[in-house]
């Protein structure tokens, strides 16, 4: 019984640190976005076009890292498009969002046919578990090195967001545009590059998914990941550690699963399959009051007025 | 502008051609050779090239544009909603085919009852044995075949590859097309290697690709050193398999190429027997069968070629495995219990390949751990 227990902590410590990358990227993206007071609901396509264009590059180049980048650029283009779109007057940037979501996958789809067949050169793994003898933990602690720039990059926004300039402004604009164009910003100017470099990290997240985890394309990558960690973000309250958190979270349980199947228990598994999204319900009914609004949340943002 | 010029020049040229090929058969048909100027229309629910079901189709559809006098007109990606309905009728229309196969599970009813209904010379043909002679139209039928006799062929190669022991199966529902399978493959197991075991996982859906490779790490974590599954795209759980240095059977069609270390073999469909086999009959002139099934037997099912997974021991178990079923001797002999005790199969009887109590199968058998809810 033992035995069985350490098998399924291991399988959701490992499977939180392999699902969680794509989590991460989209949330942190999202959450910069929204934080300059606009919600980009077109990750989810620009997450699987990002899958697409990275294993297609990767294919094309024989470098994957060549691939990750190019998805990174594809999802700025769409991030751009998308705050672009946004600045023309009376645009509601959900209904944008949600064309967006639509577009991102239909064209992935189209250029992504060539790609199902052959095989890309895959991201390399960290081999963190070298100390080890259990083969079941060197497994575990073979880590992409997205998953810790990942990390990276929710600490280096997290920090920004509070101590630098650069943070201030995006807070500004995003909980008051009167003030920030009282300080001589420009709104617009600010939102769209907020965009442009949330696209990047979706892209990116993307290219993680056809590059590493599961680490091929096919159509059905995705599955929805792009809108959950958009729901992540506000899970979050708009912190990127927390962003971090909760997507490590996220990634853990959707492990428990097919980890609790694998050691002979598997009465209720279409229950265990669901827990990630039962443990987003639960928290998120926890934490909410209909006195107050959202803590942390950009008071420009549509969702909020 | 111009460039807009030329492009309808060359769409009134190629009408023209067009128009010139379709009179041609015409005027065939006169003659003996009867199936020139056939044209099918074949239907799939994904993407041609997923590595799995709608790929096994599209190879048989392959096969099929090489017999002279055949046209075959494909779509994929159309949804089990009205949409099939509308492909069916542009196919029927625009392309003037005259039997249509719709190669996934929804397509059935209602859709392509109602177009049967709709036009009655074109004939309808579905991948799964779910048309009944009382019920629907004369026109339409259902031709499947037993690719649980070739997953049987898998788990004996499988439970003489295995060092551990313990082997991984990774499925999509608790449906009985797919507890077939699943109950084959650890039949076979268990025949070659009474003290194995089969890991049994339910992702939930028949496409799910990061469910599925946690899946296939967790049974590899486990010590299963053999995975197999039954899900639309075997794809992310052979790669999975052999990243992790396992191995692993196949599904639905080959995947010998993805995993060169670990690939045993592979339960695969042949459609193409079928197809080519109904385009025989209709070049005859002679009528569709409107229920059409079989396995071995009938060269409808085949194992993928060994791959470096499979001991010597394997191959040759599995080769006289195939030898048995392709005489159509049962594979299913009691004493059979499930995997909570309960006897299914009694001592000394044996269910016949062509019985419809393996279609109605609602248990997993003895050396299964897990279970349908």
């Amino acid at each position: 019984m033992n035995d069985a227990l350490s098998t399924v902590l291991l399988a959701v410590f490992a499977g939180a640190i392999r699902v969680s990358t794509p989590f991460l990227f989209v949330s942190l993206g999202e959450c910069l976005t929204e934080k300059s007071g606009r919600i980009n609901l077109g990750l989810e396509g620009i997450l699987v076009f990002g899958a697409m264009t990275g294993y297609a590059i990767s294919y094309h180049s024989g470098s994957p890292w060549i691939g990750v980048l190019a998805a990174g650029v594809a999802g700025s283009l769409f991030g751009a498009f998308h705050g672009w779109v946004c600045k023309l007057p009376r645009v509601n940037d959900v209904a944008i969002g949600i064309a967006m979501m639509l577009f991102g996958t239909g064209l992935a789809f189209f250029f992504g046919k060539p790609y199902i067949q052959p095989t890309a050169p895959r991201l390399p793994a960290l081999e963190l578990g070298f100390w080890s003898d259990v083969p079941q933990v060197r497994e575990a602690l073979k880590i992409n090195p997205l998953f810790f720039a990942g990390l990276a990059v929710a600490i280096v926004l997290w920090w920004a967001f509070r101590n630098t300039r650069w943070g201030l402004i995006v807070r500004m604009t995003g909980d008051s545009s009167a003030t920030a164009r009282a300080m001589g910003y420009s709104v617009d100017w600010v939102r769209f590059l907020a965009t442009t470099v949330g696209g990047f990290l979706a892209g990116v997240g993307g290219a993680f998914l056809s590059l590493y985890y599961p680490g091929s394309w096919t159509e059905g990558l995705s599955s929805g990941q792009g809108l959950m960690a958009v729901a992540l973000v506000i899970f979050a309250r708009w912190n990127p550690l927390a962003c971090f958190a909760a997507a490590v979270l996220f990634g853990g349980a959707g492990a428990i699963g097919p980890a609790l199947q694998s050691v002979g228990i598997s009465q209720g598994y279409h229950f265990f399959n669901a827990a990630p999204y039962i443990l987003t319900l639960l928290i998120m009914i926890l934490s909410i009051s209909p006195k107050r609004s959202l803590r942390g949340a950009p008071a420009e943002l549509s969702l909020m007025k | 502008m111009s460039d807009i010029l030329i492009s309808r020049r060359r769409l009134l040229k190629t009408a023209a051609a067009g128009a010139a090929l379709g009179v041609a058969p015409g005027l065939g048909a006169i003659g003996p050779a009867a199936a020139a100027g056939l044209t099918m229309g074949i239907i799939y629910v994904g993407p041609r090239d997923d590595f799995g079901w709608n790929q096994a189709h599209a190879v048989a559809a392959k096969a099929l544009k090489a017999v002279p006098g055949i046209t075959v007109v494909e779509e994929e990606n159309v949804p089990e909603t009205i949409a099939v309905q509308k492909t069916m009728e542009s196919m029927i229309k625009l392309d003037g085919a005259k039997l249509i196969f719709a190669t996934s599970f929804g397509y059935f009813d209602p859709h392509m009852i109602e177009m049967a209904k709709k036009f009655p010379d074109v004939e309808f043909r579905h991948a799964i044995g779910l048309w009944q002679a009382d019920k629907h139209p004369k026109n339409a039928g259902s031709y499947y075949a037993y690719l649980h006799q070739a997953h049987y062929v898998d788990g004996i190669a499988a439970g003489l590859s295995t060092k551990t022991n313990k082997l991984g199966f990774i499925a999509a529902k608790p449906i009985s097309s797919v507890l077939t399978n699943i109950n084959a493959f650890a039949l076979g197991v268990r025949k070659v290697n009474p003290n194995a075991t089969i890991q049994l996982i339910f992702t939930g859906d028949w496409a799910l690709p990061v469910r599925e490779a946690e899946a296939a790490n967790a049974l590899a974590d486990a010590g299963c050193d053999v995975l197999t599954c039954h899900v639309d795209s075997p794809k992310v759980v052979i790669e999975t398999a052999e990243k992790r240095g396992i191995k692993c059977c196949g599904h639905n069609a080959s995947q010998a190429s993805l995993a060169p270390k670990g690939f045993i073999t592979g339960a695969e469909y042949k459609w193409e027997t079928i197809y080519k086999n109904f385009a025989d009959l209709l070049a005859k002139g002679q009528k569709l069968p409107n229920f059409e099934r079989g396995g071995y037997d009938k060269d409808y099912v085949q194992n993928t070629a060994f791959g470096a997974g499979a001991t010597d021991a394997a191959k040759a178990a599995a080769t006289a495995a195939i030898a048995d079923l392709k005489a159509n001797k049962p594979y299913v002999t009691g004493p059979i219990k499930d995997n909570k005790g309960k006897e299914v199969v009694a001592a000394g009887k044996t269910i016949d390949n062509y019985d419809n109590f393996l279609e109605t199968t609602n248990y997993l058998v003895e050396g299964i751990v897990g279970s349908l809810t």
